[in-house]
């Protein structure tokens, strides 16, 4: 709850920030730096995974759970925004979608890379992760789209709020619905009822990688965040100038 | 009948109006004076509850008609089929025939709003004040448009509610040509 | 609170949408533009022709909906008509669920309920299976239009809307999308995907008026 109240607060954000999206840049990047070492150079390949290429798992599974957690993380902040009103919640909805959009495309990219030699073809229509991941990208799309059209950044928080929470409503049925369709890739295979089963010569460099990518997309979220507080400064500055004048 | 404190607002970042106060009592007409663009409309849709003020608060004592700027016409609606839309959202008898003689609108009563002059459009939307009695009027420059005729008619329908108790919040940019109880200048 | 201004927000979204044009015939010609263009591009086997013909379908409601949508809202905020409904003393929800449940009317129902003789003419085998097409179709629409009069409620301020309402609507119609096409080929899940389809619109018919409200409050700000 301190830590909550300590990110509510734009003063506290800004003093908080200002040593923690470096702490998250270094420790992230390091982290993410090892995974891809490990992942390219040190763990051996796996021929049912399609061999050396199942080497980009250590991008696009970060990158898929990335894809989830920050358009819940943007629902989530929408819904504290649409609440609470809260201006920070806002400014946290704003900086997650480009880079949540930019991670889920990353996903879709590492996997259409990974399924050409493993599936033949560069989009499998029948994969319901590839379509799930695929509608969120358009939802983060959507969002963005809409934000940029309103004219101003008090509409725009409102229009983009009841877009996020109708988007997190519907997330499920769609990927529900999309789940109907027959799958060719492979099941969720990190966590299961019974723990992991990965091999841990694959698992160790996976968390660590997916880590490293989290604590980035945090560091990339505050940097946005404080360009945005500053920018809205900026604003309000001139804004009481030119009322001055 | 409606009584509004410190209301505020912004507008991107600027701050269109702040503590703003004014409150209205049977009989009275309150006109809301400013230069263009200084939020005479913002705070007629903020007492009307369309718009939410940053700041500050309006307590609604009383039900109100809405005469925006912008009449509310579709353009294929006629002055006749308006009027009897809104009578029936509104569950009003009044009669209809009546209400557009009054209002000069007998003769173009049938044909659509789109090839209605501004004048007559602005007379279809203030024809809706006498569907329903409401007692409080929230008004955006209702003359505007309007000429010399439908100004006298205004004025004599404006005082005829306010004699028999009812109250007018009006945006009005030249001569009122009613006594205002009080004016608020944004 | 009293049902009579729903019941007028009915009303005028009828009259406005059969004013627009052609009436009911405006969403066939709409279906006739899209759909005789497929033959033509991919040609005229039938075998091809069966297999597309439900998902040619599918694209034109959609499609229709989009296309109707884009104005219904955008209209209101530019001719003053939302002051007046936001202020009708009934609640904004079920406002916004009256005129699109009228567009869909006009718009969506001559669409399923034509479905029967456009799927003959993609060739699809004459059967009693046909006739579940407007059933079908009718609930897939419904679904469309709810959904879709978020996204158009939501750009009811934007200008040139057309193109955001798309973008917005599109992952929202893919659950209807799924299930509707799965129900008209009955295959692989028997019985299940109508109750599935049926059960998204209900989801569609129970949520999207809620969105709608939030937004025209928002456009009318």
């Amino acid at each position: 709850m301190g830590m909550l109240s300590a990110f509510a607060n734009p003063h506290r954000f800004l003093a908080l920030s200002s040593w923690l999206a470096p702490l998250f840049y270094t420790v992230g990047g390091a982290l993410i730096a090892w995974g891809v070492w490990q992942g390219l150079w040190v763990v051996p390949k796996d021929d049912y995974q399609g061999g050396d290429i199942m080497r980009v798992m250590f991008i696009h599974v970060p990158a898929a759970w990335l894809a989830m957690a920050s358009y819940s993380a943007m629902a989530a902040a929408s819904f504290i925004w649409f609440i609470w009103r809260h201006e920070l919640a806002d400014i946290a909805a704003k900086a997650i979608a480009p880079l949540g959009a930019t991670w889920t495309a990353l996903c879709l990219a590492t996997g259409s890379i990974w399924g050409k030699p493993t599936w033949g073809t560069w989009w499998q229509w029948d994969d319901a992760r590839m379509m799930s991941v695929l509608f969120l990208f358009f939802l983060f799309l959507g969002y963005m789209a809409l934000r940029a059209a309103m004219d101003s950044r008090q509409k725009a928080a409102r229009a983009g709020a009841i877009l996020a929470m109708v988007g997190a409503l519907n997330v499920p049925l769609i990927k529900f619905s999309v789940d109907m369709f027959t799958s060719l890739h492979q099941d969720a295979s990190v966590i299961t009822a019974d723990g992991p089963k990965m091999a841990a010569v694959y698992l160790w460099p996976l968390m660590m990688s997916g880590l490293g990518h989290s604590l980035l997309f945090g560091a990339l979220v505050m940097t946005l965040m404080r360009a945005e507080i500053w920018t809205r400064r900026a604003a309000r500055q001139r804004a009481r100038l030119l009322a001055g004048a | 009948m409606l009584s509004a404190t410190n209301l505020g607002i912004l507008r991107g970042e600027r701050v269109l109006f702040e503590g703003v106060s004014l409150s209205v009592a049977p009989g009275e007409a309150v006109v809301l004076r400013g230069a263009n663009g200084a939020g005479k409309t913002t705070l007629l849709r903020i007492l009307a509850g369309l718009t939410r003020p940053e700041a500050g608060h309006v307590d609604r004592q009383a039900t109100h008609h809405w005469i925006g700027h912008r009449e509310g016409l579709k353009p294929h609606e006629t002055p006749r089929a308006h009027l009897k839309l809104w009578a029936q959202a509104w569950g009003s008898d009044a009669d209809i025939d009546a209400i557009l003689g009054e209002m000069g609108l007998s003769r173009p009563s049938e044909v659509a709003a789109r090839y209605l002059s501004a004048g007559q459009r602005r007379r279809t939307a203030l024809a809706r004040l006498m569907l329903d009695q409401r007692p409080l009027w929230l008004l955006d420059e209702p003359f505007t448009a309007l000429d010399a005729e439908g100004r006298e008619q205004l004025l004599a329908l404006v005082a005829n509610h306010r004699q028999s108790g009812g109250a007018v919040i009006a945006a009005i940019h030249g001569d009122a040509g009613f006594a205002a109880s009080r004016e608020v200048t944004l | 609170m009293s049902p009579k201004p729903i019941l007028s927000a009915f009303r005028q979204a009828l009259s406005e949408s059969w004013a627009g044009g052609a009436g009911a015939l405006l969403p066939l010609g709409f279906f006739a533009g899209a759909a005789v263009l497929v033959p033509l591009g991919i040609g005229t086997e039938p075998g091809m022709l069966r297999a597309v013909g439900p998902g040619i379908l599918w694209v034109s409601l959609a499609l229709s909906s989009l296309v109707t949508l884009e104005r219904i809202f955008q209209a209101d905020v530019e001719d003053g008509a939302l002051d007046l409904w936001l202020q009708a003393g009934a609640p904004v929800s079920a406002i916004a669920a009256a005129k699109t449940f009228a567009h869909w009317l006009t718009a969506g129902l001559p669409l399923a309920l034509m479905s029967p003789v456009l799927a003959l003419m993609f060739q699809a085998e004459a059967g009693i299976g046909l006739l579940t097409g407007p059933l079908i179709y009718g609930l897939g629409g419904l679904a469309f239009f709810f959904w879709g009069g978020v996204g158009a409620a939501l750009s009811a301020t934007v200008r040139r809307g057309g193109l955001l309402i798309a973008l917005i609507a599109l992952p929202l119609y893919v659950p209807t999308a799924i299930f509707g096409s799965m129900a008209m080929r009955g295959a692989a899940l028997g019985d299940t995907a109508p109750l599935l389809l049926a059960a998204s619109t209900l989801f569609a018919l129970a949520a999207a008026p809620f969105a709608m409200a939030a937004a025209l409050r928002l456009a009318a700000d």
